[in-house]
């Protein structure tokens, strides 16, 4: 039997504006009280570690790229988005009520030791690779590291 | 008595999470038993503070709701 670190394991699938907001608010305040923090990032949630820029190599990955566009600037939220006057109108109204703006918690997230971890799976499926990612993101792994994680953790989620 | 705080921070207007993540990070500019204050006027904090302290470990000090803010001071515990 494992014993439980202060640790907690994040697997971040979606790629929306709330869910990706909901998984670094949780990140921050976690490190914030001093524990460990592993995210893991697969398919639509890589976007959230993403740079921005458009990405794909074959003709089916740069229209995901084109379509999917990473970066959490470009993400918009799960519901109400009447493409991208959702995005436009949530990003308004957080700014209006003085809601710290997404790469600012992304920001926080680092700056407070998080580690941000990429599927690599994922990546390799959706033609993203390690120069579209942010700088702060580590070495892409697989299914059995995230588990290795989980597995130590008193906490986990999956969002 | 109460010691002077080595530190004063203004956490007005800052929603959650940035005053936890605020005031983890000032426990990284100040000396175990140094005291941080800080001033508030998000509500949660007379929640999330205490909860923060109790897991993070850090002592709290003291919590006041004032007129139109929320005050309180933490001690770096380690």
């Amino acid at each position: 039997m494992i014993e439980k670190k202060n640790k907690l394991t994040m697997v971040v699938l979606s790629g929306d504006m709330d869910k990706v907001m909901a998984a670094y608010i949780i990140a921050n305040g976690a490190a914030a009280a001093g524990t460990e923090v592993i995210m893991f990032f697969t398919f639509w949630g890589i976007k959230a570690i993403q740079k921005g820029n458009l990405t794909g190599k074959s003709i089916f990955g740069r229209m995901l790229g084109v379509m999917n566009r990473g970066g959490v600037d470009a993400i918009g939220p799960s519901r109400l988005n009447m493409g991208g006057m959702g995005r436009w109108m949530f990003k308004l109204m957080m700014k209006m009520h003085g809601v710290t703006p997404l790469n600012e918690l992304r920001d926080a997230a680092i700056a407070l030791g998080v580690h941000l971890i990429p599927c690599q799976m994922s990546m390799d499926v959706m033609e993203i690779n390690c120069n579209d990612l942010i700088p702060e993101a580590e070495e892409p792994v697989g299914v059995a590291v995230m588990l290795e994680h989980a597995n130590e953790s008193s906490i986990q989620y999956f969002i | 008595m109460t010691d002077k705080p080595s530190l004063s921070l203004d956490f007005k207007g800052l929603l959650c999470p940035m005053p936890v993540v605020k005031i983890a990070m000032a426990m990284k500019q100040v000396q175990v038993g140094q005291l941080v204050e800080a001033v508030a006027t998000d509500p949660g904090v007379m929640a999330d503070i205490p909860a923060w302290a109790r897991t993070s470990g850090h002592e709290l000090v003291e919590l006041e709701k004032r007129e139109k803010d929320f005050r309180f001071v933490v001690k770096r515990a380690k």
